[in-house]
């Protein structure tokens, strides 16, 4: 580069013009993968529509079960984001479900002893310190990332009980195993859109009563973003936030460059002068600190009290998700989604989960047909057997057992992996020991 | 000399790492109002009396078990993080067929055994066959399993393995006919008997050692744990090894939950324990996953538990335990790695100080070196 600089010769132009070029063509191929994502998504929310109206199950696409799945997926994202922060910086992160059960603890006792908004953070610091000590065993002492991951689980659970038994045995309404009830940090309806207060003056909840009608796409249209602009919390809000502020953070600034190459080629960014290990260590800490809201979110919003084993292996199922999404904070807040729903669903109408396995049968059979199409044809033959399978369960019975839809994420993630591996892209050195200096 | 403060040097660091978790743990205590030397003592002199040394021995059975079965795959570089599934789905089926069956007695206790490690071996090698095919990391497998392990496991039960006839609506399996259960073999004195399934226990570890340390198949899973490439170079083919690795430790796995049901529970209910297959996990590492060395960690673990329940007469709360246990495993595995330093740097320090080999040195150029 620095040669062209003192020569405008041609061939330094041809290779602008080359380098133009690529950019341009990479340009649109984003473009169009875009498109296709998107066109796939409407294809699929017009499915799912068209199944609501056709089995008469409003829940499917209600505001009720879209709320309640932004709440059961915010802890699930939140912890996904964490194991981002961390996986991009190079070092793997299964103590995730620790940090988030001090944050659930410390989110709890400062909820109680100060206020929500003071829990938050101090939910926060807890996490963010499981996070310093991953980073103290993985970076500083070169541990084993998982072995260091298991030993955080052990301590942080540990510490949650002693701490239980120590502060909240002898206070009104808390236990050996939970704390007293904690106030939330509140909720907020949007003026006009869906009925929320402004100025003091009541304002029409339009996409309510739009939904109401249950008109073919347009309610469930409608459900869905009253779903997520009604009873929100405001931490809701700020996980929502977040996606978006992670992905600029990492992919726009030059702090977020320096963290994915630690994740990438350690020993090329050190070459460069980029401090390996306090990227990592900055970067767990962000982990831990993520991981640490999603605990507090649980204990103050969605729960309001601590209760021990509170996390429910959350902290697994967000690394799941950052898998799902292959690395990428919208990807994982999608994994996020999928769980959230299918708990969502779960929860609030069984009778919706029987017709999503309609929806399932034909999104597989279609699916089917375009892989058959460009030629796939062991793909195709594959999902077109899922696609009739859950077809003929559909016609056969009429009701799943609950365990199913609450093993479908699950499922559908090992499934993925199992089937878009190569699609996949983990950070290049993600899991791997590194010291500087060492000799690759 | 040297060599003898090598094997010293790798014996310190399980020390130390306890001594310093009773330090942290003490200061802990002690920060909240109790005498860390007090609660110690107390500790101390329950956990020797006859009933707690018995008590103390079956319940670091499950422990070593499931830390055998974690160390199998670890020695061949593989995580069984999915120990916890194996043996949920084991305990499920081994307690199904076995309520199932009538036969006489020592046959009853091997079908069961066999169902059990058959159930951990199909269920652990899962994560085995997507590592070779896909290439998918054994870690998210097993975590995905292990969820996936209770909801089957809740879902068979609740539905097809319930016992009709009880009438007190617990969820649960038929109980065992007494022909299957494992019978109360040593005695330490009233109230102080050792199950005999700790002769299982025995007959694993001993084949643990002989199948990796003393046959050709375990010296090929270790080069194949040690360095992948090399091995391949010899004529190990990685891909079955990496499944034979997973369904053994599965295998193993899906003992773990035999002493509970057949020393104590006879049948499988949503009470069944949880948790033994991430505490496998703790004693592997403080065992370094050497057989003795598992032992020596769950009875150490098994120790804290049984010792701690003394503790709550006196008001101080018995979780401190599990802080302990904690701390012991991450300055553990902090330990061996300081060690392994130490050790490295002595090593480099011996190979420098040992006298050049004399003539062929000089005119040969040694291995390795730039031409």
């Amino acid at each position: 580069m620095s040669l062209g600089q003192g020569m405008p010769s041609v061939a330094g132009e041809g290779a602008v013009s080359r380098a133009d070029q690529v950019t341009a063509a990479s340009r649109l191929q984003s473009a169009r993968k875009r498109q296709r994502v998107l066109a796939t998504g409407l294809g699929l929310f017009v499915l799912l529509s068209t199944v609501r109206w056709l089995t008469d199950s409003p829940d499917l696409t209600s505001s009720g079960t879209v709320g309640t799945t932004l709440r059961l997926a915010v802890p699930i994202g939140l912890a996904a984001l964490g194991g981002l922060w961390s996986e991009r910086s190079g070092i793997v992160n299964i103590g995730l479900e620790g940090m988030m059960i001090l944050g659930t603890w410390f989110g709890a006792w400062g909820a109680w002893q100060y206020g929500p908004w003071a829990g938050v953070a101090i939910g926060i610091a807890g996490g963010m310190a499981a996070g310093l000590l991953h980073a103290l065993a993985t970076v500083t002492f070169n541990v084993d990332h998982i072995i260091s991951g298991v030993a955080i689980i052990t301590l942080a659970g540990g510490i949650a009980r002693y701490l239980s038994v120590e502060v909240y045995t002898d206070v009104p309404g808390g236990g050996a195993t939970q704390s007293p009830r904690v106030e939330g940090v509140g909720t907020f309806d949007l003026p006009i859109l869906s009925g929320g207060g402004l100025f003091g003056w009541h304002s029409p909840d339009v996409l309510g009563s739009l939904e109401e009608h249950h008109w073919l796409i347009v309610s469930d249209l409608a459900g869905v973003l009253r779903g997520a602009t009604h009873n929100l919390s405001y931490l809701t809000l700020l996980a929502i936030l977040l996606v978006p502020l992670t992905w600029w953070i990492m992919w726009r600034t030059v702090f977020g460059l320096r963290v994915r190459s630690c994740g990438e080629h350690p020993t090329a960014a050190d070459s460069l002068g980029v401090p390996v290990n306090r990227m990592r260590y900055l970067a767990l800490m962000i982990s831990g600190g993520l991981a640490g809201l999603a605990g507090a979110f649980l204990a103050i919003e969605a729960a309001s009290i601590y209760r021990q084993g509170q996390t429910q292996g959350r902290g697994f199922i967000g690394l799941a998700a950052m898998i799902f999404g292959n690395w990428l904070p919208l990807g994982a807040a999608a994994g996020a989604a999928l769980f959230g729903f299918a708990d969502a669903l779960n929860l609030r109408d069984k009778s919706a989960v029987h017709a999503l396995l309609l929806f399932v049968a034909v999104a597989a059979l279609v699916y089917a047909a375009v892989q058959f199409r460009r030629g796939k044809r062991s793909t195709a033959l594959v999902t077109g057997v899922l696609g009739l399978l859950a077809g003929l369960w559909f016609f056969t019975t009429d009701e799943v057992p609950v365990e199913f839809v609450q093993m479908t994420p699950y499922v559908v993630t090992l499934l993925v992996l199992a089937v878009a591996t190569q699609r996949l892209r983990p950070p290049a050195h993600d899991g791997k020991p590194w010291r500087k200096g060492q000799v690759e | 000399m040297q060599r003898l403060t090598i094997p010293l040097l790798r014996l310190a660091a399980p020390v130390a790492a306890v001594l310093f978790a009773l330090t942290i743990s003490g200061l802990v205590l002690w920060l909240s109002g109790s005498d860390p030397f007090h609660a110690f003592k107390l500790m101390w002199d329950f956990g020797t009396t006859e009933q707690s040394i018995a008590s103390i021995v079956d319940r670091a059975v499950p422990l070593y078990l499931s830390g055998v079965a974690f160390a199998i795959a670890f020695k061949m570089g593989l995580f069984n993080i999915g120990v916890e599934g194996q043996y949920t789905v084991a305990a499920l089926m081994a307690a199904f067929v076995g309520a199932a069956v009538e036969l006489p007695p020592v046959l009853h206790v091997a079908l069961i055994l066999l169902v059990a490690m058959a159930s951990g071996m199909l269920w652990g090698a899962i994560p085995g066959v997507l590592k070779v095919t896909r290439g998918v990391h054994e870690v998210i497998t097993s975590i995905m399993l292990n969820n996936i392990a209770t909801f089957v496991v809740s879902y068979l039960l609740a539905n097809h393995f319930l016992d009709r006839s009880d009438e007190t609506l617990n969820l649960q399996t038929k109980k065992i006919a007494p022909s299957g259960w494992f019978p109360e073999l040593f005695d330490l004195g009233p109230n102080a008997t050792i199950n005999g399934i700790v002769l299982v226990a025995l007959v694993i570890g001993v084949s643990y050692y002989v199948l990796i340390w003393r046959t050709r198949f375990g010296y090929d899973l270790r080069a194949s744990g040690l360095n992948p490439l090399a091995a391949r170079a010899s004529g190990v083919a990685p891909g079955p090894m990496v499944v034979k690795g997973m369904m053994l430790s599965g295998a193993v796995a899906g003992l773990v939950g035999m002493p509970i049901l057949l020393g104590f529970s006879h049948n499988y209910g949503l009470d069944f324990g949880t948790g033994l297959g991430f505490a496998g996990i703790t004693v592997a590492l403080l065992g370094r996953n050497n057989p003795v060395g598992i032992a020596v960690g769950a009875l150490l673990l098994a120790f804290l538990d049984r010792s701690a329940q003394i503790l709550d007469l006196e008001d101080i709360p018995k979780e401190i335990v599990v802080i302990m246990e904690g701390v012991i495993v991450l300055s553990v595995v902090i330990a061996y790695e300081l060690v392994q330093r130490v050790i490295e740097r002595q090593q480099r320090r011996m190979i420098a100080e040992e006298p050049p080999p004399a003539a062929p040195a000089a005119t040969r150029q040694p291995l390795g070196a730039p031409a």
